[in-house]
């Protein structure tokens, strides 16, 4: 049927396989981008992941610097050693870009993440959400006889081991903002 | 000088602070104000193109040949997106060129009004940066940053896209010296560290190589004088990129020829065996590398290069040098003389035997004929008879743009201006328009294949306005001959859409331009027929038919190594396996 016995769709990363990869590891960075706050940086930014096909895990952008107009972009990358390496290169190269820095290799780093949850329900189910809230340190925000909305922070995997944990109880929407993180120390 | 001036005259000023004498441009609607200043001065040449398109490869053209930055000028909405190839064109093979673009009013920008488009969203990933600027005040400044971020560091496209208030509103003048140009600065100067650890690996290297890129053209004439320094100096042997050809001269005594998938045999072998290459300049481009996991098994892998993000993309490499070539050459003969000008004499005279037997192979034969003109023939008589002229070539994409490569001699940087890293049909006229602006006393030759040249051979129209005697040489072979290549090596010769039917009378089409035609398919008459070409005082399409079939050979099929080249009577049959068809 296909006279050429081509492999269809041999690269699921780049449509462009021409990097003899195999063997090699994926691995997970949390990259900090220092830019000038300039219209479309952040499309700059998300457009090189995506037309070079690199993943976005997360991302979270704000200005931190209202006077100088600089945002900060944290953004938590995967990929093989060797695509890790490109990508800080790439960034490094736009022009609104000041510097970047791999918290995962500079660090140690803490990163943190806001998620606000909001869990419907009566009874015994809205007694335990209070107390597994309680445990986790989330704090109520909001509240109806009917709902609560929690807000919690902490490391991406707190937040996830607490919405395994609600989720049965009622959890019916959850706003998360995504990874700030710095390195620890000076 | 008055500092408050309109947009429209802050652009003028801004581009003959900035030393430009010519743009290359288009009018419309959106783009009235400005061009309304164009015509109130006479310190800019505006040359008007046919097609937008035209305008940015004429503006490559330009760029490449004098060393300064390309400009170009369009209106919103279609003027600009006829850019986008040009532009794309000019960030792949790393041509500085500023287009302004004109934008809706600012208040209208986002309500689909007439001819509007989202310039910055179109153009973003094909410029180095570009920039909206939505008040007039901040216009000059941004201007002039344009015009660092194109010319510094890596060159490359920018745009400014100006609103038509913005050009009709009053604002404040800022000359370039004052501008902020804010943070972007690439690092110029190599690590000497790095530097020093090049110059012991040329003295322990026994096959080095010399493998050089587009960036030493880029980095101006004395870098491709050091590169020429170095080669003599140390007796390591020079092949370059397409992008690159001219730094070293053809008739340079440590010339490999271009190497890559269409390059010599003795390059692509020396690339293969070598135990040093030194890259300057160039990029590990995939027609140049074959087969990734087999390139250059034995070699320790230098690079040097302005751009970070080149290195160790493609290839790891064992040292890496981050810098201007120019610079970084410079520093290395510093050192290398300083430690006593050592290198392996013997292991390297050894290696050049192995380069001569590889020479040997004479790797450009073809079957001549006394009936037809081949292809290779036409470029041999071409580069005859032209080659002491003073002399730029450009050239269109196909089998064309390889013969012109491989059989044309190039002995400084500068003079030959290609679609390397985008390859796009169309370029070449255009390009040699630019050009001839330029460098309106030089004999300008287009190397043209004839489905190329109806591209955008609309241009004629600008060669003729301007007198510019631009010649298009026209290598006729009836074929997307390229395309037919591929077709015969990995599609079963089944030529699917490759012919270049229902061709216009490319004399007649000279004649109703108002330039010279000239015919010839007897290759006894050929000299004669170029001979006119050269003699005649303007434009001149030369239809140059050729053998139709023909192949361009050497070749690097893809997925192969370099010591796998096909030469011109191997058989082309199963050349290509299933994981090299997929690759491009
Ligand atoms: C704009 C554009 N479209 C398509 C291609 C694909 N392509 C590469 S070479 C070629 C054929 C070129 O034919 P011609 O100009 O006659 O040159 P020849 O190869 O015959 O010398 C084509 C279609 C391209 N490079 N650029
Ligand atoms: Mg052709």
């Amino acid at each position: 049927m296909n006279a050429l016995n081509l492999k269809k769709g041999a690269s699921s990363k780049s449509a462009y396989n021409l990097q003899n990869l195999a063997g090699d590891h994926i691995e997970t960075h949390t990259l900090a981008v220092m830019v000038d706050n300039e219209a479309g940086v952040l499309a700059r930014v998300i457009g090189l992941f995506a037309g070079r096909g690199y993943n976005i895990e997360s991302l979270t952008v704000a200005e931190v610097d209202h006077e100088g107009r600089r945002s900060r972009i944290t953004v938590v990358t995967t990929g093989t050693p060797a695509v890790i390496e490109q990508i800080k290169a790439q960034l490094g190269r736009l022009v609104p870009v000041y510097n970047v820095h791999d918290l995962t290799i500079e660090g140690p780093a803490v990163e943190r993440e806001l998620a606000l949850i909001k869990v419907a329900g009566a009874g015994e189910k809205r007694v335990e959400a209070m107390r597994i809230a309680d445990v986790f340190r989330a704090h109520v925000v909001d509240s109806t006889l009917e709902s609560f909305v929690f807000e919690i922070t902490g490391a991406p995997s707190k937040i996830d081991a607490f919405t395994e944990l609600v989720r049965p109880l009622g959890m019916i929407e959850i706003a998360r903002t995504g990874v700030a993180a710095i390195t620890r120390g000076m | 000088m008055k500092t408050q001036m309109t947009g429209a005259d802050i652009v003028i000023q801004a581009l003959k602070d900035q030393g430009v004498d010519t743009v290359f441009g288009y009018p419309g609607g959106a783009m009235l104000p400005i061009y309304d200043a164009i015509f109130q001065q006479n310190d800019i040449r505006h040359i008007l193109v046919r097609h937008e398109q035209g305008a940015t490869h004429a503006a490559e053209g330009y760029a490449r040949s004098t060393g300064k930055p390309g400009v170009v000028m369009v209106t919103s909405g279609p003027g600009v997106t006829n850019t986008v190839t040009g532009m794309t064109d000019a960030l792949l093979d790393s041509i500085p060129m500023i287009v302004l673009s004109a934008q809706v009013p600012t208040p209208m920008i986002g309500t689909d009004a007439f001819q509007e488009a989202d310039t910055v969203g179109i153009t973003r990933p094909c410029t180095k940066h570009n920039w909206l600027v939505k008040d007039t005040d901040e216009l000059a400044a941004t201007i002039h940053k344009a015009f660092h971020v194109a010319t510094s560091g890596r060159p490359g496209p920018v745009l400014v896209d100006i609103p038509k208030d913005v050009q009709f509103a009053e604002g404040r003048y800022e000359t370039p010296q004052k501008a902020d140009l804010g943070h972007y600065k690439p690092q110029l100067k190599g690590d000497i560290a790095a530097i020093t650890e090049l110059a012991e690996m040329i003295e322990r290297a026994k096959r080095p190589i010399i493998y050089s890129g587009g960036g030493v053209i880029n980095s101006g004439p004395a870098a491709s004088m050091l590169l020429r320094e170095l080669a003599e100096a140390t007796n390591i042997p020079v092949t370059s990129t397409l992008m690159g050809l001219g730094a070293y001269p053809a008739k340079g005594k440590h010339w490999l020829g271009m190497l890559g998938m269409h390059g010599m045999y003795e390059a692509n072998m020396a690339m293969h065996d070598c135990d040093l290459m030194i890259n300057i300049g160039a990029r590990f481009d995939d027609r140049i590398t074959g087969r990734i996991d087999a390139f250059s098994p034995e070699s320790k892998k230098v690079h040097i290069d302005i751009d970070p993000s080149s290195v160790n993309k493609i290839i790891r490499v064992d040292l890496p040098i981050i810098g201007d070539v120019g610079h970084v050459i410079e520093a290395l003969l510093k050192i290398w003389k300083s430690r006593g000008r050592k290198t392996q004499e013997a292991a390297i005279g050894k290696w050049w035997s192995q380069i001569d037997e590889w020479r040997a192979v004479k790797c450009l034969n073809y079957t001549p004929s006394s009936s037809v003109i081949k292809p290779q023939y036409a470029m041999e008589r071409l580069e005859a008879l032209t080659k002491t002229h003073n002399r730029y070539v450009t050239t269109e994409v196909g089998q064309h743009q390889m013969w012109a490569a491989q059989f044309l001699g190039f002995n400084d940087p500068n003079r030959w201006m290609t679609s390397g890293g985008l390859g796009t049909m169309g370029y070449g006229l255009p390009a040699s328009v630019g050009v001839q602006i330029a460098h309106p006393d030089a004999l300008v030759i287009n190397v043209a294949g004839e489905a190329s040249f109806l591209m955008n051979m609309q241009e004629m129209g600008t060669a003729i306005q301007y007198r510019l005697p631009v010649k298009q040489f026209i290598v006729n072979n009836e074929r997307l001959g390229m395309v037919r290549q591929w077709q015969d090596l990995l599609h079963g010769s089944r030529h699917s859409h490759s012919w270049s039917e229902s061709l216009p009378d490319f004399v007649k089409m000279a004649e109703a331009f108002g330039a010279k035609g000239i015919r010839c398919s007897d290759p006894d008459k050929l000299d004669d027929a170029i001979q006119e070409m050269l003699d005649f005082d303007g434009p001149v399409i030369f239809d140059c038919r050729v053998e139709k079939h023909e192949n361009c050979f050497p070749m690097i099929p893809s997925g192969k190594p370099h010591n796998e080249m096909l030469l011109g009577d191997d058989s082309t049959e199963n050349a290509i396996d299933a994981a090299g068809a997929t690759l491009v």
